[in-house]
């Protein structure tokens, strides 16, 4: 197959699909009116940024940055290695985002025992 | 009308991102040369081995490069798990007690989580440990600590972890993390600079503190984890 | 050269999809399992782009806890999305 193609058929495949779960989570988090329906549109936007950083560090016909004694073989035949960066900082945002994921579904549960509704149309009440 | 425009905003926000990345070539090297070291990427690349004897490059920038904001997230974590106990208090009624499920599960169940359980925390304790050579580390073996936990949670009724235990453990770990980092700044002049002499590279002991620290970390993010999952499950009935 | 861009192009498709269905279902017990698809496929793909700690905690946290605490949430709050609200007095000066 034409190296041109396969090129621009893999990198519309992998942007695209972060993008298009960007704007999918956005979707949900302004639309929907259920309280975990929108939690899970921020968890949509989380995953949809990781891949979007991982795929900016990537180097075609690279390996994964580790010298494990098969790593610097490889590395002394001449294959490059993977910007180890945006891995590092995605690891961190991995975990933040499920921090921020477990706090809001705690404060979703606790509005529901107050309230017996977790629809934002039908919380009127400005005190609880 | 509210969909109108939220279609609109959806648009531009896809526009604008659409412009950017795909300006960016997938697959194209921007580390340059690894000698001259003009990036970020290429500096860590060729220095882990020489100055640290590190074999994973993500580990030592996570925990020694960039060693401060592991402490930031770990900071983050212990605050997400203590917002969640408090947020979901509740005061024990008259003639209530705790359970996580209400029934216990099949045979099947109970016979297979009593089998899998000690091998799913070999797993752990070798990811977090192995750290600085393979892909692993202190995040992802907590993590793991934590699924094995919460099997034995599904499948038995009355499976408690002793809450004295979980708060201890994590403390500790917690003090021993800011205690390394301490004793860098002590000897060696920057917080959580590298002080113990460093082995030899693909070794278990090897790599100066950095293990010492990913072992801290892996400790208390099972304990925080565990304790997150016990609080979200209790579930009070009246008998 | 053929195979793999006929798999990546099948990956994306799925994870799109699932996306799409976890946004629009109603009944939200399945809406977070297309959640914990979303994670597999995000993992397959952080494996593919030889970042294999990321794919080590993608898969550890994303799969396994994510779903779990949002079943969690689900058993304390409503099923269903379209659910009509219980109409009673919202509880002021609880014994909370």
């Amino acid at each position: 197959m034409d190296p041109v193609l396969y090129n621009k058929i893999v990198s519309i495949g992998i942007y695209g699909s972060a993008i298009g779960l960007i704007l999918i989570g956005l979707y949900a988090v302004l639309v929907k009116k259920h309280l975990t329906k929108i939690v899970i549109g921020l968890s949509i936007i989380d995953s949809g940024i990781h891949l979007l950083f991982i795929a900016v560090g990537f180097i075609k016909g690279g390996t994964a940055p580790i010298f494990s004694p098969k790593g610097i073989e490889l590395v002394n035949q001449g294959t490059a290695m993977v910007d180890p960066v945006p891995q590092a900082l995605v690891l961190t945002a991995i975990v933040i985002g499920f921090g921020v994921t477990a706090v809001a579904l705690s404060l979703v549960i606790r509005l529901y025992r107050h309230q017996h509704t977790a629809k934002i149309d039908h919380i009127k009440s400005l005190k609880w | 009308m509210k969909k109108a425009i939220v279609i609109l905003l959806l648009a531009v926000v896809g526009w604008v991102l659409v412009d950017t990345f795909f300006q960016v070539n997938f697959g194209e090297s921007r580390l340059g040369e690894l000698e001259q070291q003009k990036t970020v990427g290429a500096f860590y690349l060729n220095n882990t081995v020489e100055k640290l004897t590190v074999a994973n490059v993500v580990t030592a920038i996570v925990v020694n490069y960039r060693g401060f904001d592991t402490l930031g997230e770990v900071t983050v974590l212990f605050l997400a798990a203590a917002g969640l106990g408090s947020i979901l208090y509740r005061r024990k009624e008259e003639g209530e007690h705790d359970v996580m499920v209400l029934n216990n599960s099949s045979q099947l169940l109970q016979t297979g989580a009593r089998l899998i359980f000690p091998a799913i925390l070999v797993l752990g304790v070798y990811v977090f440990i192995h750290g600085h050579l393979t892909p692993g580390g202190g995040f992802q073996g907590g993590a793991i600590i934590a699924t094995g936990f919460l099997l034995m949670f599904m499948a038995y009724k009355d499976y408690h972890v002793s809450h004295n235990v979980l708060t201890w453990v994590e403390s500790l770990a917690g003090v021993l993390f800011v205690t390394v980092g301490i004793w860098g700044l002590i000897s060696g002049g920057s917080f959580l600079e590298n002080v113990l002499g460093t082995g030899v590279l693909n070794d278990l002991v090897s790599g100066g503190v950095v293990p010492i620290i990913y072992i801290a970390v892996g400790f208390k993010v099972a304990a925080e984890l565990t304790g997150v999952l016990e609080t979200l499950l209790n579930f009070k009935t009246k008998k | 050269m053929v195979f793999n861009a006929i798999f990546l192009s099948l990956l994306a498709i799925i994870l799109i999809a699932a996306a799409i269905y976890a946004v629009v279902q109603k009944d939200l017990l399945y809406a977070v399992i297309a959640t914990g698809v979303i994670s597999l496929v995000l993992s397959i793909y952080f494996f593919i782009m030889q970042a294999p700690d990321v794919a080590l905690t993608e898969a550890a946290i994303g799969i396994a806890l994510t779903t779990i605490i949002f079943v969690i949430t689900i058993r304390n709050t409503s099923r269903r999305e379209d659910e009509i609200p219980v109409t009673k007095e919202p509880d002021r000066g609880d014994k909370n």
